[in-house]
């Protein structure tokens, strides 16, 4: 038996093609959004990742340190170091900032590192041009979506920054690339305010009689000195010993430190359920939409060449064709629009789209599987009407004109 | 009155019911013998459309009595279990217009019938071309429906509505698109494949060009039947 749906698209190839381009550039889109929900989650888990921590210790009842401020003593970490099954704790201060560089500026996560290399929870674990930091101050690596060069100088509030060292998939879980700086210029940078501000407080504690008692020599300037230093960082971060539960060890943290302490997988939650909750829901919304244009113009085009193929099924049904075989007409050509529109909507979202697309679009093959699925039993429903306008017609209608 | 071709006893069909009933056929009798053209003529509004329809198992009679070869179809009801195959099988259909498939090329839109009936391909497109060697068209098997003049549409109508090998044709119109030249054409191929393949064969007509052609004609007026001797002339 000849293939009726498979003559009628190569009779009219031009029509099918062009339809399903068109349908191929929303199925793009909407493949696009898919990997854009998609690459939020693996910003969000890169972020983690990156860090090279089991154990998140924030501040006590926050969801620290990316979903909410947290602010814990720099020195905390001592004795952190010191419950059985931790490996290795360093302090990490986090900071959100615009940073101008050549050509306009970026947004960027600041990241301050603990001192003592590579291999350092919070380190970035590979380079992919110059090398990691060396010096105790001044010198930063740049996430390589930046757009920073190799020995650029950049602005951090009060100091200037010269980049040392390229990274890539450094980012924050907005997408935002990040900039690793030393630890004790990162709390400078959180912290230190301009001259003025400093010298207007100054003044302030001076003139306050608690503070400045004339029989307390040395105690204006131990305050002074107390508020020109910054002692707090955002997160401890806690790598677990082999053969230990990061369950467990938190659970010490939790009991001994009067912390909050995050496994992975808790911070894992926090950032994709929580941070990113939002954008996704709306992502999916609009995915929902999509997905809904998508079926109505294939039902629209499946019907309306059904319903100009009207004179023939009533030819066919009279000469005896089975419904099943109209049925798989027009069936297998909704079909056929469909896989022609995914074929050109992937291609369009693989080198056309994403690409181009600000935010980074992670296309993963089980969701294009899926992708696939869905359009072929979005074209399959969208078919019914026109299935059931074809079954209605009357053979009687290709007699007496 | 032969034992074969198509025999039909006091056919009727009421459309609706109570105050609002059209009786379409009150009484038609007709017998079409095996290698036999019958002309059915009427007025518009007198039943023709009706009794092709009831004649090709689209819609069901009221009552009376319908023997195809040596089966009874109709009598008072349907006799046979699935129309559709009757339809295929032993009914072949010529319209007012060729209606061929305009996606499939001449070959196969004639070897679709012996495909639908289980016909392996290679053995449909056979019968399909031995037909269009007998009806003049074999140089344009491979072409589209499109390519066809108005006569070869028709003649490749007619090429499908014979290949499954019905034992009754009908036509329903089948020379009304066409010009006279074309139209006597028609007819003759129809006589000729009449006796070719011993095929009864009804033609509807308006059309006064044919009429003379037919040697037996039935007319159709207000639902009734009523037969007279036609011409029977042979066109060169």
């Amino acid at each position: 038996m000849i293939s009726l749906a498979g003559r009628d698209i190569l009779h009219a190839w031009g029509k099918f093609v062009f339809t399903g381009m068109g349908l191929g550039l929303l199925i793009g889109i909407t493949l696009s959004m898919a990997g854009i929900y998609r690459g939020m989650v693996d910003d969000a888990k890169v972020l983690l990742d990156n860090s090279g921590a089991d154990l998140w210790v924030v501040q006590k009842d926050t969801l620290g340190p990316y979903a909410e401020p947290s602010s814990i003593y720099d020195d905390i970490w001592r004795g952190i170091r010191g419950i059985p099954g931790v490996d290795q704790a360093a302090n990490i201060t986090y900071l959100t900032m615009q940073v101008s560089k050549k050509g306009g500026d970026v947004r960027v996560l600041v990241a301050g590192m603990t001192p003592g290399g590579p291999g350092i929870p919070g380190w970035p674990p590979y380079l992919v041009a110059g090398r990691q930091i060396t010096r105790s101050h001044y010198e930063a690596v740049a996430d390589i979506t930046s757009g920073l060069k190799l020995g650029e100088c950049i602005k951090l509030r009060r100091n200037h920054y010269t980049i040392v060292g390229l990274t890539r998939r450094m980012v924050s879980s907005n997408g935002d690339p990040m900039i690793f700086i030393p630890l004790k210029d990162a709390q400078e940078e959180q912290f230190l305010k301009d001259n003025d501000a400093i010298w207007a407080q100054r003044r302030r504690t001076a003139e306050n009689p608690a503070f400045n008692r004339p029989g307390v020599p040395g105690l204006l300037g131990a305050i002074i000195a107390s508020q020109s230093t910054n002692p707090y960082v955002n997160a401890i971060l806690v790598r677990v010993k082999k053969g230990y539960d990061p369950e467990q060890v938190a659970e010490s943290i939790r009991r001994w430190k009067r912390l909050t302490v995050y496994t992975r997988s808790q911070m894992e939650e926090i950032v994709v359920g929580k941070l990113i909750a939002t954008a996704a829901k709306q992502i999916f919304m609009f995915l929902v939409i999509l997905s809904l244009v998508s079926s109505a113009i294939v039902a629209f085009i499946i019907y309306t060449l059904t319903l100009g193929k009207i004179r023939e099924i009533a030819v066919l049904k009279l000469i005896g064709t089975k419904n099943r075989t109209i049925v798989g007409l027009i069936m297998q050509q909704s079909i056929a629009l469909g896989v022609i529109g995914f074929v050109v909507g992937k291609i369009a979202a693989t080198l056309l789209m994403a690409p181009i697309f600000p935010k980074y679009v992670l296309l993963e093959p089980l969701d294009s599987v899926i992708g696939f699925i869905a359009v072929v039993v979005i074209c399959i429903l969208s078919s019914i009407v026109a299935i059931h306008a074809a079954l209605k017609v009357d053979p009687a209608e290709a007699i007496g004109g | 009155m032969g034992d074969k071709g198509i025999q039909i006893m006091g056919l009727r069909k009421r459309y609706g019911s109570g105050n609002t009933a059209v009786e379409a056929l009150k009484k038609v009798d007709m017998h079409v013998a095996p290698g036999e053209v019958v002309g059915l003529i009427g007025p518009s509004g007198s039943g023709k459309t009706t009794l092709l329809k009831c004649l090709g198992a689209v819609i069901e009679p009221t009552a009376g009595k319908m023997i195809l070869g040596d089966d009874v179809i109709y009598d008072d009801g349907w006799k046979v279990k699935d129309l559709r195959v009757l339809r295929r099988d032993r009914i072949g259909f010529v319209f007012q217009a060729p209606y061929l498939i305009p996606f499939l090329d001449v070959t196969d839109n004639v070897a679709l019938l012996p495909m639908l009936a289980g016909v392996p391909n290679a053995e449909a497109r056979k019968r399909a071309r031995e037909l269009f060697k007998a009806l003049d068209v074999e140089h344009r098997a491979k072409v589209m429906p499109s390519q066809l003049s108005g006569g070869e549409q028709q003649r490749v109508a007619i090429a499908r509505g014979l290949v499954n090998r019905p034992p009754v044709i009908l036509a329903d119109e089948p020379t009304a698109p066409l010009d006279s030249e074309r139209a006597v054409a028609v007819i003759r191929i129809l006589n000729d494949v009449a006796k070719k393949f011993e095929t009864a064969i009804i033609v509807v007509t308006h059309d006064g060009i044919i009429i003379p052609a037919f040697r037996r004609i039935y007319h159709i007026r207000d639902g009734v039947t009523y037969e007279e001797a036609g011409e029977g002339r042979e066109f060169a």
